[in-house]
Formats: C-alpha cells, sequence, structure tokens
C-alpha cells in the first residue's frame, strides 16, 4: 500500500502541473480547455524532438546526471518544449478562440472549438511521429529503496521535486508579482479588471504561455516516467478535470491538492480494480464532488 | 469648457433603446446628481459614458476631447474612473491588492498615493492585509472607492454608492465623498437615495424613462415640491 | 453491371451515411433541442451495439466456447436485437440522468466523457462480458437471403432508411408539439422556464432518454453493418467527434441539417480517405486516418469561426411558434 501511495504521489506530481495549468486557464477564459492533455503531450514530444535528434545532430555529447535516467541535454531541452507549447497555447487562443470570443459565442462552442484542437494536435503529432511508443531513453531504472518502505526511482523523486518548484514558483508569481495580481484579479472579476485598466486580452495570452508551459513540463515528466505515446495527455483529461473541480474552478492552491489527491486515489485504487480503470476510479471522484460539493474543497469561482 | 459633456446620447443594449437623447454636463470641480426611478436608465448613462456601452448617437466629451467610441481601458488613462453599483471589488484579494491593481496603469512609483487613500480611508489602513471578500458592505465599497483613486483621477463615475448600505455607513460615503471633491475631483454621481444625493451635490438631474426631465441646483431641487413627491417621499 | 457495382458501393456509403445521420438527429435533439452538452455518444453507441450484438447472437458452444466469452446469447432476431437496443440505451441515460442532469453545461460535459470512457473500459476489460479487447464477430445480418450477396448493401441500406425515415418524422413531429415548445425554452433560458413552473429536470430527462435510444438504435444498425464490433471502435473520435462535426456543420437545431452533416461529412471522410490511401506512400499508411482527422478537426474550426450556426442554420419554425 505504502508503494501505491508513493507512486500515487509520483502520478499526482505530474497530474499538478496539468491541472494547475487547466485552472488557471478555466479561470480567465471561463470555458473548458478539452486540448489540456495534449498540451502536456505536445510538450513530451517537443522535448523528445530536442534530446533525441536536434541536440544530437548538433553534435552535443550529453552525460548522465548522476542515478538520473537522463542528462543535462534532457533539462536544457525543457526550456524550449515548455516554451513552445505555451506559445502553441497562446497562438491558439489568438487565432481562434480570441475571434470566437468577439462573436460572443457561448462557453460550450469555446469548449468545442478547444475539442477540435485536441484532436487537430493529436493527429499532427500522429502524423508527424507515428503511432508508436518512444523513450527519452532506453535501458533499465533502477529502484532506490527509501524509508517507510517506499520504492521510488530517482527520476521519480526528481520529478515530484520538479513539480514543487514549478508549482512553488507559480505561487510566488501569483501572490507578489504585478502580473500574478492581476490575473488573480481577472479570474475574480473580470468586468471590473477591464475597468481597472488592466489589460485583459494581454493577461490573457499569458495565462495561455503560464498554463501551456506547465502542462508541457508535466507532460516531459509524465514521459520521464514511463513513455511518449501519442494518447498519453487525452488520457489524463478525466483525472485532470477531476483535479481540477476538487479543487475548485480557478483555485491554483486547489488544484496542487487535487492533483495529488486524484494520483493517489487512482493509484490506490488499483489495489482492487485493474489499472485500466484508473480514469474510471478519477471520474467516480469527479461525480462525488459535483454532486456532494460541486464548488470544490476549496471553493473556487 | 465643462469637464464632461454628454450631448444627445441613445444609447442601450441590442435594439432596445434606453436614452432617449439625453445631454448633461459637469462642470470641474463640482458633484452632480443623477436621480429618477428605476429603470430610468441611470446606469445605462453612466456605462455608455465609461465605454462599457456604445452610444448609438450623440458624443461624450471629456475635458474637451471626445470619448465617445473609445474603451474604458483609454478613458482611464485620460483621467475619468468608475465605480460601479456592484461586483466593484475583487474579493479574494486584499485590501492593499485591491488598491495595487487600481494604480496598475501607473508606471511610477505610487506607494505615496496608496498612503493618501489609507489617510481618506483610515479604516481600510488597519486591514490592509483581509481579503475583501470577507469585509462589510460599508468596507467594500471603501474598497472600491479606493481603488477608483489610486490614478489621481480628474473626475469620478459613481454608480449608486450608498446602494444596500447601512445608514451610518451611507453618511460616512457622501462625506469622504465631500472631501475628495475639496481635493479638486469632480464627480458625476448616480443614485437610489435622492435626498442625500441633493444634499450633497451642487446640481442634480432627474431622468426619467430615460429622458432628461428636470435639472437645477442641489439646494433647490431638495425644496422642490414636485420632485419631494416624486423622489423624496414627501 | 458495372452501373450496378457503383450503385451498390454507393449504397455501401450510404449505409454508413444513415446511420450516422441517425446519432446526429439523436444528438440534436440534446443538443439542438436542449441545450445538453453531450460529449458521451460514444458510451450510447457502445451500448446499442453490444446490446443487439448479445441479444441476436448466440452463446458460443464447442471450441469456439474456448475462445469466445459472452455474458449472454439471446439468439433473437434483428427487430428485437434493435429494438432492445434502444431500451436498454434510454435505461442507461436514465441511470446517468440522474445524478448529472442538474450540472451546469460544462461539469455535464466532463461527466458525459466519463461514462463513455467508463464504458469502453468495461467492454474492454470485463471479457466474460463481450470477449473483451477482441469483441464479438459474425454479427446477425437480417434478410441476408432478400437478394443475391453481392447487393446486399442495398437490402440493409433499405432497412436503415426505413429506420432514419421514421426517427426525422418522429422528431419533426416532436418538435413541433407543445413538448418540443418546452424544449426549446429551456435551451433558451433555462431560469425563466423554470420561473414559468416547467419541471426543468423532467424535460430535460425526456430528452436525454428519446436521444439515447435513437443513438441505441444506430449503434444496434452500426453494429449489423460491419458484423464485428470490440471496444477499439468506440472511440471519442469515431464515436463522439465526428458526430458534433456533422450536426454543427449542417446545423444543430435542424433536424434536416443533422442528416445533411452526416452525409457531408461522411462524404468529406470517405472522400478523403479514397484520395489519401492513392497518394500516400506505403510507409505512411499508418498515418493516413490521422491525416482524414486532422481534416475534419481543421473544418470544424472552420465552422465554428466562420458559420457556426451551420450551412442550413437552426429551424425557424419553432421560435415562430413561441
Amino acid at each position: 500500500m505504502v508503494e501505491l501511495v508513493g507512486y500515487g504521489l509520483v502520478l499526482g506530481s505530474i497530474l499538478t502541473l496539468g491541472a494547475v495549468g487547466l485552472t488557471l486557464i478555466y479561470g480567465i477564459v471561463r470555458f473548458a480547455n478539452f486540448g489540456h492533455g495534449d498540451l502536456m503531450t505536445l510538450g513530451a514530444y517537443l522535448a523528445l524532438l530536442l534530446t533525441v535528434r536536434i541536440f544530437p545532430a548538433l553534435g552535443v555529447l550529453d552525460r548522465r546526471l548522476g542515478s538520473l535516467s537522463f542528462g543535462w541535454v534532457m533539462l536544457v531541452s525543457f526550456v524550449p518544449a515548455t516554451l513552445v507549447t505555451g506559445l502553441v497555447a497562446a497562438g491558439t487562443d489568438r487565432l481562434i478562440y480570441r475571434r470566437m470570443r468577439r462573436l460572443g459565442v457561448s462557453p460550450v462552442m469555446l469548449a468545442m472549438a478547444s475539442l477540435a484542437m485536441a484532436f487537430i494536435l493529436r493527429s499532427l503529432i500522429y502524423i508527424l511521429w507515428g503511432p508508436d511508443f518512444h523513450f527519452y531513453t532506453p535501458g533499465l531504472r533502477p529502484m532506490l529503496m527509501l524509508p517507510l518502505g517506499l520504492k521510488l526511482r530517482p527520476d521519480q523523486i526528481f520529478i515530484i521535486v520538479t513539480s514543487w518548484v514549478l508549482v512553488i514558483a507559480l505561487y510566488v508569481f501569483l501572490q507578489r508579482t504585478k502580473m500574478g495580481k492581476a490575473l488573480r484579479a481577472m479570474a475574480d472579476n473580470p468586468d471590473l479588471a477591464r475597468i481597472t485598466g488592466i489589460p485583459t486580452e494581454q493577461m490573457t495570452t499569458w495565462t495561455w504561455i503560464i498554463g501551456g508551459g506547465m502542462a508541457a513540463a508535466g507532460g516531459i515528466l509524465l514521459g520521464i516516467d514511463s513513455q511518449v505515446r501519442p494518447e498519453m495527455g487525452w488520457i489524463l483529461l478525466l483525472p485532470l478535470f477531476a483535479a481540477v473541480i476538487l479543487g475548485g474552478i480557478g483555485n491554483a492552491y486547489g488544484a496542487l491538492v487535487g492533483g495529488l489527491v486524484i494520483g493517489v486515489v487512482q493509484q490506490v485504487s488499483t489495489q482492487w480494480l485493474m489499472p485500466a480503470y484508473k480514469p474510471a476510479v478519477a471520474f467516480a471522484v469527479l461525480i462525488l464532488i459535483l454532486l456532494f460539493r460541486p464548488r470544490g474543497i476549496f471553493g473556487g469561482s | 469648457m465643462s469637464m464632461l459633456g454628454v450631448e444627445g446620447v441613445v444609447s442601450g443594449y441590442g435594439e432596445m433603446e434606453i436614452l432617449h437623447d439625453v445631454s448633461i454636463r459637469v462642470e470641474r470641480g463640482e458633484v452632480v446628481s443623477i436621480i429618477g426611478p428605476n429603470g430610468a436608465g441611470k446606469s445605462t448613462l453612466m456605462k455608455t459614458i465609461f465605454g462599457l456601452l456604445t452610444a448609438q448617437r450623440g458624443r461624450v466629451l471629456f475635458a474637451g476631447q471626445e470619448i465617445t467610441h473609445l474603451p474604458p481601458e483609454q478613458i482611464v488613462r485620460r483621467g475619468l474612473c468608475y465605480v460601479p453599483q456592484e461586483d466593484n471589488v475583487f474579493p479574494s484579494l486584499t485590501v492593499q491588492e485591491n488598491l495595487e491593481m487600481g494604480a496598475f496603469i501607473r508606471d511610477d512609483d505610487y506607494r505615496s498615493r496608496i498612503e493618501e487613500v489609507y489617510d481618506l480611508f483610515p479604516d481600510l489602513r488597519d486591514r490592509r492585509g483581509t481579503r475583501v471578500g470577507k469585509l462589510s458592505g460599508g468596507m467594500q465599497q471603501m474598497v472600491a472607492l479606493g481603488r477608483a483613486l489610486m490614478l489621481d483621477p480628474q473626475m469620478l463615475l459613481l454608480d449608486e454608492p450608498s446602494a444596500g448600505l447601512a445608514p451610518l455607513f451611507v453618511e460616512l460615503i457622501f462625506e469622504r465623498i465631500r472631501a475628495i471633491k475639496r481635493q479638486g475631483v469632480t464627480f458625476l454621481i448616480v443614485e437610489q437615495n435622492a435626498r442625500k444625493a441633493l444634499e450633497n451635490s451642487d446640481r442634480g438631474y432627474v431622468l426619467v424613462e430615460g429622458r432628461k426631465r428636470l435639472e437645477g441646483r442641489g439646494q433647490a431641487m431638495l425644496a422642490d415640491e414636485q420632485i419631494g413627491q416624486l423622489f423624496l417621499g414627501r | 453491371m458495372e452501373i450496378i457495382r457503383i450503385l451498390h458501393f454507393l449504397a455501401g456509403f450510404a449505409v454508413m451515411a444513415s446511420i450516422y445521420a441517425i446519432f446526429a438527429l439523436g444528438l440534436n435533439v440534446h443538443w439542438g433541442y436542449t441545450g445538453l452538452f453531450n460529449i458521451g455518444i460514444a458510451g450510447f453507441f457502445a451500448v446499442g451495439a453490444y446490446v443487439s450484438a448479445l441479444v441476436t447472437s448466440p452463446l458460443p458452444t464447442g471450441v469456439r466456447a474456448d475462445y469466445v466469452q459472452q455474458a449472454i446469447g439471446l439468439n433473437l432476431p434483428f427487430p428485437v436485437g434493435v429494438i432492445a437496443a434502444g431500451l436498454i440505451s434510454g435505461l442507461l441515460a436514465i441511470v446517468i440522468g440522474i445524478p448529472t442532469l442538474r450540472l451546469r453545461e460544462d461539469y455535464l460535459a466532463i461527466a458525459t466523457i466519463g461514462i463513455a470512457e467508463t464504458i469502453r473500459r468495461v467492454f474492454n476489460n470485463e471479457r466474460w462480458l463481450a470477449n473483451g479487447p477482441q469483441g464479438m464477430v459474425g454479427l446477425a445480418q437480417p434478410l441476408a437471403d432478400l437478394l443475391p450477396r453481392r447487393y446486399y448493401n442495398f437490402v440493409y441500406l433499405a432497412i436503415v432508411l426505413a429506420v432514419l425515415v421514421v426517427v426525422y418524422m418522429a422528431l419533426e413531429r416532436g418538435i413541433r408539439s407543445p413538448w418540443g415548445r418546452v424544449l426549446r425554452a429551456i435551451r433558451e433560458d433555462e431560469v425563466v422556464a423554470e420561473a414559468a413552473g416547467k419541471d426543468v429536470f423532467r424535460f430535460k430527462m425526456q430528452s436525454l432518454v428519446l436521444g439515447a435510444v435513437i443513438m441505441g438504435l444506430g449503434g444496434a444498425l452500426y453494429a449489423h453493418s460491419v458484423r464485428a464490433i470490440q471496444p477499439s471502435v468506440f472511440t471519442p473520435l469515431f464515436g463522439t467527434f465526428i458526430i458534433w462535426v456533422m450536426l454543427i456543420l449542417g446545423g444543430s437545431g435542424n433536424n434536416k441539417g443533422a442528416v445533411a452533416g452526416a452525409f457531408i461529412v461522411w462524404g468529406i471522410w470517405s472522400g478523403t480517405g479514397y484520395f489519401i490511401d492513392r497518394v500516400i506512400p506505403v510507409a505512411w499508411a499508418a498515418r493516413a486516418p490521422f491525416i482524414r482527422l486532422l481534416v475534419i478537426g481543421l473544418l470544424l474550426v472552420g465552422i465554428l469561426l466562420t458559420r457556426p450556426q451551420g450551412i442550413l442554420g437552426e429551424e425557424k419554425q419553432v421560435s415562430r411558434m413561441m
């Protein structure tokens, strides 16, 4: 059981990165971004492109970092992969969602457009990379024995730490910087933000960059933990929404907790259910929350 | 040249026309109130002036320049700020953060301005770290007003500043408005509480069904029998 | 002779297009009429298909029983299968509707995805139910001997068209009835409808069930058309997304639009399949479906940006009557 909780925390940390980005976007643009899972996938594939093709083609030699399964090239690749994904997300907002907003369509139609984007992104990935699995680095990964009977790989500790670092960075950004406060203000009251003079369209673009970037980071970590495949992000869509709703829509700290909770609950459920049912477990949690505490554990917008 | 000039404005929502040819003016340093029954179009007038609604006909001039088709983001930069009637604060942000948001478009050091606002509303200074959603209605109204003052505006548009407030706070708000007026800010106020509004105004307009019905000096309107019957409950 | 072959091929196209038209009509009841954001069509699709399969197939015997598992095998005639598909699908809608219909739009959407995914995973993992990932094969072909084998598409097309016409006419009647008007009112403004004294939940439930029954019928017709079904068929792409594209392109709130959209999008899907298979190098053959998927996705985005009301737009008739 301890092992399950441990692995649940690893997966939960990955979910958290996706959920925090999703809830930020949800709070600002006010529709469910069904393309969020595929943003995670995009990030993972961009990192793959960089570490397996581009850097080697440039003649860069990689060196493994300690007992991690990857080297410094992967660390460096984080930056462009998350940045490009963020820009892609912002681009789809500028080109598609913003135009639809100006037409005054309902949030449902925006959600439908994001569903279309999910399929578009995924089909591009299928076309460019094919349906097979890929690994960042081949080979076995050794386990570390930790206290309390936890068995985690060094990679997984890296995942948990990275996830926390990014979330803390986001926290500092939202609490201490002018733009972060403006984003929180917009999520609170978009009309008043406009009245106050806050440039809401610009802020929206930044939200997509940040949300998309965090999703990409989550996707890369997922790829490090298991493998890179076209459906990797789409499969997480249900758990991501469960985490977001659990924490309260628009509530970034709620999404943090939500991600970890869903991750652990999903993993613990494999004690009794087949792993294939993990999304169904997340779904069951989601339905329970919607029925009994629809504003989430911490309350949201 | 008036501080604010509204000339022949026709405005509304979609195809529904709410304001039919309304003209008012506000001179520099004045407090002008607009009173009238519900649905008269008072809020619509405010929103049209501030660019949240587009006038279908007519002009809005601020400090001699036409602002008729400008969006709120640009109007705010010219020194005209707006406090809506409802949802006029950021509830999950602290008092301090609400004021900081008010100063968002300033790129100078506005810390002294925040202190000036706290001087006007000392109760807020004690609560600067409190989330505004937890404050009482009267306190929230003070935050709303303070937020609008952060840009050192020349003129303020207030939409029903006393709405939903206890009488103590109503008196307090209007007293603060007088204090801010003394600092040189011009006011256009829309109010349900006609008596309070006229008592504190230099001039007033009566708006009924989207048209200007009466105008006059504040004290004179208070004494007027017609207005008394209609709005002051006499 | 050549002409008959071409017509037979077109009949095959029309069979699938008509089946999807039935799905689109069901979605129109949910979304076009009532404003229910259902992205779990695949769930009703799968249930309809599997119920009909289980009802019309015999239990495996002899050597087959070593390889194939089935929960039930009633070996009943095709019409019974189809009707059962509709009924069970409707029952499923009731079960789903009770906890989810009061949720707001985007929550309902998320819930419907979850339901469809869960259904698919159940069929995939519970081998005892319907043979798990391998699915069921050799499904019954109604009226197989009516015409020579090579003309079977005409026979099945007649069957499918019969169902399509019945569903279409029933919906056209329904939307003009007082019941239909209430649904429209709910879609326009739920709060107002509630204030007017309408039991919004009951109407939404009726709409959910009706749409689900129609989708179940479609699922059954699909199963007996392709004669082999596995859980991997009922994916969000083919079981849900493509139907949404059909309805939005044709015009949601318009039954003619639903049918037209189905034929057009299925035409685009088949057409791109035909051309891409010719143009694409062999090494890329596995990616061909995704190029076509990309086209469909871009098509939907294009429609949403330029003409969100669809080609035919919403039917004005009912709004006039209100």
